[in-house]
């Protein structure tokens, strides 16, 4: 798979951040006078004597309420964009779209325009979450408009859509087993 | 030697001018607010006045991140240690403002375990009078801060090894 030409712009950003930060840091070193005493050294604790060692281990119960955290926040984080990706990969199917979605039918005179134009706004390997946009000469219905995983699927980001859906189901999957552990070790009881 | 005449569009200078330009317009306050000079410290930094048309609006609350200790309000014995170590917790080049005159000299606290002038642990660079002061005259000791920056200092920061810094000034006899 090739890399999208689309990316280089940000890739050319990540460049210029990292040489303005770096010659920043590099003025820092050259121009600053270097002094150092012992307190300096100290962690701060808004000038209080430290309790101890920043670098302690925690107790194993944060790591039960972080697998917590992972189960419940974190898997609707990334299960919301998917699920609106795979929704009108679904209608696409039954060459109908669903009501709730009226940004992937051709509602205006511009858009239509957008849609007619090759290469207006198509990109290749174009996005999970939901990018409204086609490669021309995948526009089957003019009212139905490969959308989301259907797009990803037609410009060969992904092999397939059980691609996505299997993905989906590794990471619920890995997630689940983490809910049992959770579980199995009582942190969903009121003590 | 040759006397080399410049253009009129170049304009030399010395290193330390551009250094201390640099400097004295980033003065990133920490603000270590201990009374009701604090309130007029936050009047400072709020849009009224607005430090930040001198460069100083980036109060941080971090020494790490900071280069101008303002203390503002009367310190006493018991948080001395915590002003010392965030003193020297912050980064060379610092300065320091004395606001108000708790902070100076103790002012109406003339008690034991009241400290009667900060300048007797930290050096000081300037010295805002006042009870409390009002952001104008807070103000003007960042100018003047930005004046004896500009004046005095070098990329290396030579001057804070000059004697009068390494001594607090000693205090005075009655």
């Amino acid at each position: 798979m090739e890399v999208p030409t689309a990316i280089w712009p940000v890739l050319l950003f990540v460049l210029c951040a990292s040489a303005v930060a770096v010659a920043l840091l590099l003025v820092a070193a050259v121009a600053n006078p270097a002094r150092t005493n012992p307190v300096k050294q100290m962690p701060y604790e808004s000038g209080m004597d430290p309790i101890h060692d920043t670098r302690r281990q925690f107790h194993v119960r944060f790591h039960l309420l972080a697998i917590a955290f992972l189960v419940f926040d974190v898997e609707l984080l990334f299960l919301y964009p998917w699920a609106v990706a795979t929704r009108p990969a679904i209608a696409a199917n039954t060459r109908e779209l669903p009501p709730a979605l009226p940004v992937t039918k051709t509602e205006s005179a511009e858009e239509a325009v957008a849609v007619a134009e090759p290469g207006a706004g198509a990109e290749k390997g174009g996005t999970l979450g939901g990018a409204s946009k086609t490669q021309p000469g995948h526009q089957a219905a003019a009212t139905s408009r490969a959308v989301g995983i259907e797009a990803a699927v037609a410009s060969g980001a992904i092999p397939s859509r059980d691609y996505a859906f299997w993905g989906a189901m590794v990471f619920v999957g890995l997630l689940a087993l983490g809910l049992v552990y959770d579980w199995r070790k009582g942190i969903f009881q009121w003590r | 030697m040759a006397i080399v005449e410049l253009p009129d569009n170049v304009v030399i200078t010395k290193l330390d001018a551009l250094v201390s330009w640099c400097r004295k317009n980033s003065l990133w306050p920490m603000p270590f607010a201990t009374a009701c000079c604090g309130i007029e410290l936050m009047a400072t930094g709020a849009s009224r006045h607005d430090v930040a048309r001198f460069g100083a609006e980036v109060f941080r609350f971090s020494p790490r991140q900071c280069d101008l200790m303002i203390v503002a309000g009367r310190v006493v014995m018991k948080m001395l240690p915590v002003l010392q170590r965030i003193w020297l917790q912050m980064l060379d080049p610092k300065w320091c403002i004395s606001m108000g005159a708790c902070a100076s000299t103790g002012g109406v606290f003339d008690t034991y375990s009241v400290v009667q002038g900060i300048d007797r642990f930290i050096p000081v660079d300037m010295y805002v009078p006042g009870c409390p002061p009002r952001p104008e005259q807070l103000i003007q000791a960042i100018i003047d801060l930005q004046a004896k920056i500009q004046a005095e200092g070098t990329i290396r920061g030579k001057e804070f090894l000059a004697p009068s810094r390494q001594q607090p000034k000693p205090a005075l006899q009655p």
